[in-house]
C-alpha cells in the first residue's frame, strides 16, 4: 500500500503571489517523503511554481534558495533523503527560503 | 473613440497608463506582480488586448504572463486558469517559464561557449526576458530577446518556447561577449514588408540581420567604430544599445550604440555616423517619430560611467532631418539637479496626431509628450526605476 501524507510547504513571498495562496500551502505526497517528492507535488499543485524553486532543465535548486526542516537546513542534503517525521506528521513545515534582500 | 495605453515595467512591478487621445489625465493601474522585475511588456498589434509580459528575479527565474483583457487580469500562458494542471503525459503544466537552449545535434551542435569577461569561453546559461516582440500579424507568435544573448519564438501565445539557435549559433557566438548589463538580447524589429526579415541587437556583441524567418542570421556592424574593443571596426563586439525603425521605410534604420548615434540605409549592410550636435553621444533609446520617417529621437547621457545626463539636464533631442543636425527639447523636463538614467526599452511613441512621445526614467519618472516633442509632462513621478515603456494607440 501506497503512503500518503499532506505535507506543510512554507514559501517565500513572492512565490506566494504568484501562486495565489498564503505563506503556507499543504501538498499531498504519495511514497517516499523527500524533498524531491513534496516540490514534485508542490509543482502539480500549483503548476505556475514549475522552474521558480528548482531549474527547468537541471532541477537543480535556485542559488538564493534553500530548504530547510526542523530548523536544520538541509539544502545541500541529497533530495531523495527522507523528511522527518514531524514534517510527514504535519506538525512541521518544509520551508522554502528565499535569501534576504538587501537595499 | 481612440486612447492610449502605456505600458511600463519597473523594477518592481508594472504598472498600466492610459488615457484619452487629448493624453492629459491619466489613470494609474499598479502594481501589477509587485516586487517583481518587469522587463518589458508588449501589445499584440493585431490583437491589442493581448499583452506579454516578462517577469523576471534573481530569486525565482523567469515568468512569462499575458493579459487576454488590456492588462486588467494576467496568467501565465502555460498554466491557463480553466485548464487541467497537468500536461496529457502528467507532468505540471508552467512551460511557458521554460527556456531552454536548443542543444540537438541537427541545430544546437556548435552552441557551446562564449567569451567571458576575462576572455575565457563560457557556457550560455539563460537568466532572464529582455524584451517580447509579438507578430505584427499573429498573435499568437510572439518573440523574445534573452540573456544569454538568444531568440526564443512562440507559436502557441507564449505557452512554450523554442530557441532560433541560428542566431546564437553563427560562426561568430564565441567571440561575443557581455557588457557590464550581461549578455542581453534587447532588440528585435520585424519587417513590416517582408516578416521573414528581422533585426536583432545584442551587447555587446551587436546587430544581427535575418532575411529567413530566424534560421540564418549575418553581423549588420560594418560601419559602426568602438574604441573600447580591441579592433574598433570588428565584425562583432559592438555594444548596440538601441535599434528603431519607422514602418513606412524600413530599410532605413536608426542605431543608438554605446557612443556613437548612427543610420543605414541599406537595412544594416552599412552604418554611418549622424552624432551632429548632440551634447554627448552616448546614451541608450532611440525612436523615431510615428508620421515622419527622418524625425528621429535620443536621450544623451554623459558618459557609460556616469550615467546620467549632461549638465544635470534632462534633455530629449530631436532630428528633423534623420540625423547631424539636432535640437534640444526641454519644456516641461527638469533643467537642473536631474541624475536620473533612461534604459535602452524605456521610450516608445504613440501614432496619434500630433504624435505622443513617451519615456522612463530610472527615477520613476514617466513622461509624455502630446506635441512631438515640443513639450513635456511628467505622467507618474514615482514609481520604482523604470526599465521598459511601450504605448498602445487603441481605437
Amino acid at each position: 500500500m501506497v503512503s500518503t501524507a499532506a505535507i506543510r510547504v512554507r514559501l517565500p513571498h513572492h512565490l506566494r503571489i504568484l501562486a495565489r495562496v498564503g505563506s503556507e500551502v499543504k501538498v499531498d505526497v504519495e511514497g517516499q517523503m523527500t524533498v524531491r517528492s513534496v516540490l514534485n507535488a508542490l509543482e502539480v499543485k500549483y503548476p505556475m511554481l514549475r522552474g521558480t524553486i528548482r531549474d527547468h532543465v537541471t532541477q537543480q535548486r535556485r542559488p538564493y534558495l534553500r530548504y530547510f526542516v526542523c530548523g536544520q537546513d538541509v539544502s545541500h542534503n541529497p533530495p531523495d533523503d527522507p523528511l522527518p517525521e514531524k514534517v510527514v506528521s504535519g506538525n512541521e513545515p518544509l520551508i522554502v527560503l528565499g535569501a534576504i534582500a538587501g537595499g | 473613440m481612440t486612447s492610449v495605453r502605456v505600458l511600463v515595467g519597473t523594477r518592481k512591478g508594472a504598472f498600466v497608463l492610459t488615457s484619452d487621445g487629448k493624453r492629459k489625465e491619466w489613470d494609474v493601474s499598479g502594481p501589477h506582480f509587485g516586487g517583481w522585475e518587469i522587463y518589458h511588456m508588449k501589445g499584440s498589434p493585431v490583437e491589442p488586448n493581448r499583452i506579454y509580459a516578462s517577469q523576471t528575479s534573481s530569486w525565482f527565474g523567469q515568468v512569462i504572463q499575458r493579459s487576454d483583457d488590456g492588462g486588467k487580469t494576467w496568467y501565465q500562458p502555460g498554466t491557463p486558469p480553466d485548464a487541467s494542471n497537468k500536461t496529457p503525459d502528467g507532468m505540471p503544466a508552467g512551460e511557458s517559464n521554460k527556456f531552454v537552449y536548443d542543444t540537438s545535434p541537427e541545430t544546437g551542435k556548435p552552441l557551446t561557449t562564449h567569451q567571458w569577461y576575462d576572455g575565457t569561453q563560457h557556457p550560455w546559461q539563460f537568466k532572464r526576458v529582455w524584451h517580447l516582440e509579438p507578430s505584427l500579424s499573429n498573435p499568437e507568435v510572439v518573440y523574445a530577446g534573452a540573456e544569454d544573448a538568444s531568440l526564443f519564438r512562440s507559436s502557441d501565445g507564449g505557452q512554450t518556447w523554442q530557441e532560433l539557435a541560428g542566431l546564437r549559433g553563427h560562426v561568430s557566438g564565441p567571440q561575443w561577449a557581455p557588457g557590464a548589463g550581461g549578455m542581453c538580447l534587447h532588440t528585435i524589429l520585424i519587417d513590416p514588408s517582408n516578416q521573414e526579415r528581422m533585426f536583432i541587437a545584442i551587447s555587446a556583441a551587436g546587430a544581427f540581420r535575418t532575411d529567413d524567418g530566424g534560421k540564418t542570421w549575418k553581423p549588420i556592424n560594418r560601419g559602426l567604430h568602438s574604441e573600447y574593443i580591441p579592433d574598433p571596426t570588428a565584425e562583432v563586439g559592438h555594444c548596440v544599445h538601441r535599434i528603431a525603425m519607422h514602418r513606412s521605410r524600413p530599410g532605413s534604420l536608426f542605431m543608438q550604440k554605446h557612443w556613437d548615434v548612427l543610420r543605414s540605409d541599406d537595412a544594416g549592410e552599412s552604418w554611418h555616423e549622424v552624432s551632429g550636435n548632440l551634447p554627448s553621444d552616448f546614451g541608450f533609446v532611440i525612436d523615431v517619430h510615428a508620421h515622419e520617417p527622418e524625425t528621429i529621437y535620443v536621450i544623451p547621457i554623459k558618459s557609460d560611467s556616469e550615467h546620467y545626463p549632461p549638465e544635470g539636464k534632462l534633455r530629449v533631442y530631436r532630428s528633423r532631418s534623420g540625423g547631424n543636425e539636432w535640437e534640444a527639447l526641454t519644456k516641461g523636463l527638469p533643467q537642473s539637479d536631474c541624475y536620473v538614467n533612461v534604459l535602452r526599452d524605456a521610450m516608445a511613441v504613440d501614432s496619434l496626431d500630433p504624435c505622443g512621445i513617451y519615456f522612463g526614467t530610472t527615477g520613476g519618472q514617466v513622461y509624455v509628450s502630446a506635441n512631438s516633442g515640443d513639450s513635456w509632462a511628467p505622467i507618474v513621478r514615482d514609481l520604482p526605476a523604470v526599465l521598459s515603456v511601450e504605448v498602445q494607440t487603441l481605437s
